[in-house]
């Protein structure tokens, strides 16, 4: 397998869309949505954002099966980190003496 | 020569892979605070200065693309290019070390330190007083939070961005580090794994931003006017 050479026009078009990106989520923190709407909003621009960097700069769409592995590790274990802990933290208080 | 290439971004991938759950824990005792301090961090976030943090935003994705570029260039051969984009990489990032440190100062002059990590200027900021337009050197508290809470904001804050400035420094060493054997002409083609290495770690310290940016500065926002 060769090195792939990802195209100027890619790079230049998800760096425009990394700038719209960040326009958006600054234009939408000033509204107010109802329930956690701005962090979830927040959030899910973020996350596509930094999807596009890990995909196009970060040639992941073009590498390895290893590669793919390792950054869905990470974010299974990221996912393991939180869920864990937020489960126990969110249901301490069931506890009615007070631990 | 392909095989090692490979097992280079490999190696740098599980490296990014200690650091992502290095940030995590952070970003998780992040999520626990705010969940419990819901309106200090509102309040706290929101005399951070958002102009400040979206330019850094910005400077932070371009710089990105020019690393991008950079590794391009190099893949295709073209020296001059490449140099050219290692510079503005870096110059970009001086540029984002420069306007933290602005924000970091502001923060110091606001008394917004926690703790007594300053000895002459310990954490105590002054609060806007209901009924008169707001200062915006000075807090605003919204309806139930607490300066302590406001400092832990603070905490989290310094820590969170203190951890991404050092990043960006050791990306800057690196940065120097290549643009040196750049213009040696060490990368070809044929070789420029260390080219290609320090990009993904540059882009992974842009990712970070790109959850510090709207997590610490956009939160309470929409909660200003209301």
């Amino acid at each position: 397998m060769s090195e792939h050479i990802v195209p100027v026009r890619i790079y230049v078009t998800i760096f425009l869309a990394l700038l719209v990106g960040t326009t958006l989520t600054v234009m939408a923190a000033f509204y107010d949505f109802p329930w956690q709407f701005n962090t979830i909003i927040a959030l899910t621009i973020a996350s596509v954002k930094a999807t596009l960097v890990v995909l196009y700069f970060m040639h992941v769409r073009y590498s390895s099966r290893l590669v793919w592995v390792i950054v869905a590790a990470a974010l299974f274990w990221m996912g393991i980190l939180f869920a864990l802990t937020l489960s126990d933290y969110s249901t301490r208080q069931w506890l009615s003496s007070g631990y | 020569m392909e095989q090692q290439r490979e097992a280079g971004t490999l190696g740098m991938w599980v490296f990014l892979v200690t650091e992502i759950m290095f940030f995590g824990g952070m970003f998780l005792a992040y999520t626990l605070y705010r969940s419990m301090f819901p309106a200090a961090f509102a309040s706290a976030s929101n005399h951070l200065d958002i102009t400040l943090g979206a330019v850094n935003t910005g400077v932070l994705i371009l710089s990105s693309f020019t690393m991008a570029m950079a590794v391009y260039f190099t893949q295709i051969g073209k020296r001059r290019p490449q140099i050219l984009c290692l510079v503005l990489t870096l110059i970009l990032g001086l540029t984002f070390l420069g306007i933290k440190a602005v924000e970091y100062h502001d923060k110091y002059t606001d008394r917004l330190i926690p703790g007594h990590l300053i000895p002459s200027a310990p954490f105590g900021p002054a609060v806007n007083e209901h009924g008169k337009p707001p200062d915006h050197h000075k807090l605003t508290l919204l309806t139930g939070a607490t300066l302590p809470q406001v400092e832990m904001f603070y905490w989290i804050y310094f820590a969170m961005t203190g951890m991404h400035a050092l990043h960006m420094i050791i990306g800057a060493g690196l940065l120097t580090f290549l643009l040196i054997y750049s213009i040696k002409g060490r990368f070809d083609p044929e070789y420029h794994s260390p080219v290609e290495v320090i990009g993904l770690y540059w882009h992974f310290v842009d990712i970070v931003w790109i959850f510090l940016f709207p997590l610490l500065y956009l939160l309470g926002r929409h909660l200003e006017h209301g």
